[in-house]
C-alpha cells in the first residue's frame, strides 16, 4: 500500500513537472500583462527543439559527451521557445495585436512546427518511423545515485532527474524575485498599470519584451522534460496533448504566485493520473477523471471570484495593449 | 530678480496647433510661500504647470530655478530639479502598498530594501504630520489617503517646489482642512508650493499670493492679503463680450419640470448633489454654468434616470393631459418615450449616443430599433431621417453611410442633436453641445436649440463659457460643489455675479 502511494505520488511530480515549468513561464509573462495563450504550442516547440538538438548531436559524433548531450537539446529548447515568444512579443508590445487571437494563433503554429519537425526527423531516423533519444534521455532522466537505497522517500523525493529540481528551482526563485527586488516590483507594476509604470520611469516595453521572452523560455523546458524524461526520449506527433492549457489553467489555480504553482502542479499532475491508480474503471470513466485539473481550477475560479479578494486577481492591465496616450 | 525665487517663468508660450494654450506667461514662486494660480476651466492652468513639470514642452520662453535657465525635456528632469506635481488624476498601482507604490522607479544605489523606505515614509510622514500606513494597500485607501501617497512620492524624491493640480477638488472639507494645515507645514519648511484652484475662499484663506489667468494669458499676480474676492472674480472672467446671439422673449411658459432636493453621493462618500432644487419651463432655456465637476453630468444624468440619488424627487408634468409623473419610478427607456431627451455631450463625444463605427443611418436606428413589428429592421424612415438631418443641419459628409467616427467634431455634434430634436422632446438637455466646434457650428447649434425653445420645448443648457451662457439663456442656474448657488435671470445679470457664485462653494468650514 505504502509503496503504491509512494508510487502514485512519484508519477503526480513527473506529470506536474512541465506543468509546473509552463505555469511558472506563464506567471511571468503575465505578470508584464501579457496574456499569452501562446503556451502551449511554445512548450510544443521547445520539445521538438530539444528533440531536434539531441538527434544532431547524437548523429555528429559516435562517442557524445555527456555534458553536451544535455547542454545542446537544453540550449535549443530554450532558443526554440523564447523565439516563439519573440514572435508574440512583437506582435503584441510593437504591433499591439490582439494578445488572444496572437496566442492562439501562435499555439497552433507551434504545434504545426513541431508536427512538421517531426515528421521529418521520423524520415530521416528510418527505422518505422519513430523517434527515439535513448542514450540523451537517460542522462536527462539520471537520478541521485543513492534515491534507490532509500526506499519510498528516496522513490518519492530523489527518482527525477535534474529537469524536476531545476523546475521547482525556478519556481522559488521566480517568487522571490517577484517580491523582494526592485526589478520584480517594477515588473508588477508593469503588468498592473503600465501608464503608471511608465510615470514612474520604467521602461514598459522593455519589461514586457523580456518577461515574454524568459517566461517562454522557462515554458519551453516543460516541453524538454516530457520528451526526455516523461518519455524517455520518443517523440510522437501531438503526443504532448492538453499538457500546455493545463499549465495555463494552473496559473489561474496558483493566483499567479509560482510557490503555490509549485504544489498546484503535483495535484494537477495527481489528478491526471490518478485514473491508472484506481482499480476497475473503464475508457470513458477514465477520461471523467482527466478532466479533475479543469474542474478543479473552476472551482478556484468560482471561490476567487466571489471573494472578491484583490490579491487573488489577475495583474489588471492583463490582455492589454499599452500605448502612451497622445496627450 | 527676487534673490529667493525658487522657480520663475518668463513669456513661456505654448500651442496646440492652432489654439494658444498659454500666451507669454510669467510667474513667479519663491521658496516659503504658497501661490494660486487661479483661473477659468480652459484658462491654460494645467497645461502651465505641465511645462514645469516637463509633460509639455513649452514653444517659447524661459524657466529659471534658483535664478539659473533650465531646459526640462521629461518628468525625470523636474525630478531632477526638485519639481513634484500631483496630478488630479492619481497614478497608483492599486494592489501595491503605500510604500511600494513610493519606491516605484527609483534607482537608488544598493540593494533593494522596502523596509528601510517605509522607515523613511514614516519618518516623512511624521514631520508634516501626514497620517498615513505605508503598509496599507491603496486599494483599500480613500481619494485623500491616496493623494496624501502621492504627496509623500514627491517629497521621498526630494522635490522642494510642489505643484498641485486642484487637490481639493476630490476632497471633503475635513479632508481639505488637513491637506491646507499639511501644507502650511510644507510651507514654513521652506518649500515653494504652487496650488491650482479655482475656489476663491481657498484661494484667499491658504495663499500667499495669487496668479491669475484667463484664456491662456497672463493677468496679474496680486498679494492674497491685500484682495478680495470680488476683484479676484473680476480678473478671472474679464470684460464681457458680446456675441449676438438671437434671444426671443419665452412665450406662454409653462413648468415642465420640477426638480426638488435631489442629492446623489460618488462612491468616496463625497457629496455630487446636494440638495438641488428647480423648475424648468417650457418655451425657455434654463442654462446651468459651474465650474467643471461641479455637479452638471450627474444632474443631468438624474433627470435621464441613469442616475441614482440618494433622496429627492424629479416630477414631470405632461404638456398635454397636465399630470404629474415621477420620473424617479421610471427606466430611463420610459423617461426618454415620455420626451425627456438628453442629447449628452460629455467629454468624449461619441462616448455616449453615438457608435463611431456605424453609420449615421445606422446611429438614427438606435433610437428606434424597438419601435419596429418584424424582426426585420427598418431602414427606410431612419433613412429619411438621417438625410434629412444631413440638408437641415449642413453635416458635412460623403453620405448617410459614412461611419460617424469619420466625421468631424462638429458634424458628429449635430448628428447627435439633430437626432434627439427629431423625435419631438419636451425636455432637452445638452450638455456643452459646442465644444471643440468652430464659430459657424456653434451658432447652428445655438439656433437650433432657439427654435426648440420656440416650439415649447424646456431646453436645459449646461455651458462653459460664460458669455454664451448670459446671451443664449433666459436664466441660469449656477452650481457650486453640487449645490444650487443661485438662479439668476440671464437678461440683467453680470458676468461678475455669476462667477461668483460659481466659485462660491463653501466648503469647508460649516459641515
Amino acid at each position: 500500500m505504502l509503496a503504491s502511494i509512494a508510487l502514485f505520488l512519484q508519477r503526480a511530480v513527473v506529470q506536474g513537472i512541465p506543468l509546473l515549468f509552463g505555469s511558472t513561464g506563464e506567471i511571468i509573462t503575465e505578470k508584464s500583462g501579457n496574456l499569452n495563450l501562446g503556451i502551449p504550442g511554445i512548450m510544443y516547440v521547445g520539445g521538438i527543439s530539444g528533440v531536434i538538438g539531441a538527434f544532431f548531436y547524437e548523429r555528429s559524433t559516435a562517442t557524445p559527451n555527456a555534458f553536451l548531450s544535455i547542454l545542446i537539446p537544453f540550449l535549443a529548447a530554450l532558443a526554440g521557445s523564447a523565439l516563439m515568444a519573440l514572435i508574440y512579443s512583437f506582435l503584441t508590445i510593437t504591433l499591439r495585436a490582439n494578445q488572444n487571437v496572437t496566442g492562439l494563433a501562435l499555439t497552433i503554429f507551434g504545434e504545426g512546427i513541431g508536427n512538421f519537425f517531426g515528421g521529418s526527423l521520423a524520415n530521416l531516423f528510418g527505422e518505422g518511423g519513430s523517434i527515439a533519444m535513448t542514450a540523451t534521455s537517460n542522462l536527462f532522466r539520471k537520478a541521485l545515485p543513492f534515491a534507490e537505497k532509500l526506499g519510498n522517500i528516496g522513490t518519492v523525493f530523489f527518482s527525477y532527474g535534474f529537469l524536476a529540481y531545476l523546475a521547482i528551482l525556478i519556481a522559488l526563485l521566480t517568487a522571490w524575485y517577484f517580491n523582494h527586488t526592485r526589478s520584480g516590483l517594477h515588473l508588477r507594476a508593469v503588468g498592473e498599470s503600465p501608464a503608471t509604470a511608465d510615470a514612474a520611469g520604467i521602461n514598459v516595453t522593455k519589461y514586457k519584451y523580456m518577461a515574454t521572452c524568459i517566461g517562454g523560455a522557462i515554458a519551453g523546458l516543460g516541453g524538454l522534460y516530457y520528451i526526455m524524461d516523461y518519455t524517455n526520449g520518443v517523440w510522437t506527433n501531438g503526443g504532448f496533448g492538453d499538457r500546455g492549457w493545463l499549465a495555463i489553467a494552473l496559473v489561474i489555480f496558483a493566483l499567479w504566485k509560482p510557490n503555490i504553482g509549485i504544489l498546484g502542479s503535483i495535484l494537477f499532475g495527481g489528478l491526471y493520473v490518478i485514473y491508472l491508480f484506481i482499480p476497475g474503471l473503464d475508457r470513458s470513466s477514465q477520461e471523467l477523471f482527466k478532466m479533475l485539473p479543469y474542474v478543479v481550477t473552476i472551482l478556484v475560479l468560482v471561490l476567487t471570484s466571489i471573494r472578491k479578494k484583490r490579491e487573488y486577481q489577475p495583474p489588471e492591465s492583463l490582455g492589454l495593449s499599452y500605448f502612451r496616450e497622445e496627450r | 530678480m527676487n534673490s529667493n525665487a525658487a522657480l520663475e517663468l518668463r513669456n513661456v508660450t505654448k500651442h496646440f496647433g492652432s489654439v494658444v494654450a498659454n500666451k507669454n506667461v510669467d510667474l513667479t514662486v519663491r521658496k516659503g510661500e504658497i501661490l494660486s494660480i487661479l483661473g477659468e476651466n480652459g484658462s491654460g492652468k494645467t497645461t502651465l504647470m505641465n511645462m514645469i513639470a516637463g509633460i509639455y514642452y513649452p514653444d517659447d520662453g524661459q524657466i529659471f530655478i534658483d535664478g539659473k535657465e533650465v531646459v526640462i525635456r521629461s518628468p525625470k528632469d523636474a525630478y531632477r530639479y526638485h519639481i513634484g506635481m500631483i496630478h488630479q488624476h492619481f497614478k497608483l498601482v492599486d494592489i501595491f502598498s503605500a510604500a511600494e507604490n513610493i519606491v516605484l522607479g527609483l534607482e537608488e544605489k544598493g540593494s533593494f530594501n522596502l523596509k528601510k523606505a517605509t522607515e523613511r515614509v514614516r519618518e516623512i510622514s511624521a514631520k508634516y504630520g501626514f497620517e498615513i500606513d505605508p503598509e496599507k494597500k491603496i486599494y483599500q485607501m480613500s481619494v485623500s489617503e491616496k493623494q496624501t501617497v502621492e504627496i509623500i512620492k514627491v517629497l521621498y524624491r526630494g522635490a522642494d517646489i510642489l505643484i498641485l493640480d486642484e487637490p481639493t477638488a476630490v476632497l471633503t472639507p475635513q479632508e481639505t482642512q488637513k491637506l491646507f494645515s499639511v501644507l502650511r507645514k510644507m510651507r514654513d519648511d521652506g518649500k515653494a508650493i504652487i496650488i491650482i484652484t479655482h475656489k476663491l475662499h481657498e484661494v484667499l484663506a491658504l495663499s500667499d499670493r495669487v496668479t491669475v489667468l484667463r484664456k491662456g494669458e497672463y493677468i496679474d499676480t496680486v498679494i492674497t492679503a491685500e484682495t478680495n474676492e470680488a476683484q479676484l472674480t473680476e480678473m478671472m472672467v474679464g470684460k464681457k463680450i458680446t456675441l449676438d446671439i438671437d434671444r426671443s422673449e419665452p412665450k406662454n411658459p409653462q413648468d415642465r419640470l420640477f426638480v426638488k432636493d435631489i442629492c446623489c453621493v460618488s462612491r468616496d462618500g463625497v457629496k455630487l448633489l446636494d440638495n438641488v432644487s428647480f423648475t424648468a419651463r417650457s418655451g425657455e432655456i434654463l442654462g446651468i454654468a459651474g465650474i467643471a465637476g461641479s455637479g452638471q453630468r450627474e444632474l443631468l444624468e438624474a433627470i435621464a434616470g441613469l442616475q441614482h440619488l440618494s433622496s429627492g424627487e424629479i416630477t414631470y408634468i405632461d404638456p398635454e393631459s397636465g399630470s404629474e409623473e415621477d420620473l424617479r419610478d421610471k427606466t430611463p427607456l420610459q423617461i426618454r418615450d415620455m420626451g425627456v431627451r438628453l442629447s449628452f455631450v460629455p467629454e468624449d463625444r461619441l462616448g455616449m449616443g453615438l457608435v463611431g463605427n456605424m453609420d449615421i443611418i445606422e446611429n438614427m436606428m438606435l433610437r428606434s430599433y424597438q419601435k419596429g413589428k418584424s424582426m426585420f429592421l427598418e431602414r427606410k424612415k431612419p433613412k429619411t431621417l438621417a438625410e434629412s438631418i444631413i440638408n437641415q443641419l449642413e453635416v458635412v459628409t460623403p453620405n448617410a453611410t459614412t461611419p460617424v467616427r469619420r466625421l468631424s467634431g462638429g458634424n458628429v455634434q449635430k448628428v447627435l442633436v439633430g437626432r434627439e430634436i427629431a423625435s419631438a422632446p419636451t425636455v432637452l438637455m445638452a450638455a456643452y453641445p459646442v465644444r471643440g466646434l468652430d464659430i459657424n457650428s456653434s451658432y447652428t447649434i445655438y439656433n437650433l436649440l432657439n427654435q426648440q425653445k420656440e416650439n415649447g420645448v424646456a431646453v436645459i443648457f449646461v455651458g462653459e463659457d460664460l458669455d454664451v451662457l448670459l446671451e443664449l439663456c433666459d436664466r441660469i442656474l449656477v452650481l457650486g460643489g453640487g449645490k444650487v448657488t443661485g438662479i439668476e435671470d440671464a437678461r440683467t445679470t453680470t458676468k461678475e455675479a455669476i462667477g461668483l457664485l460659481m466659485t462660491k462653494t463653501d466648503g469647508g468650514d460649516e459641515t
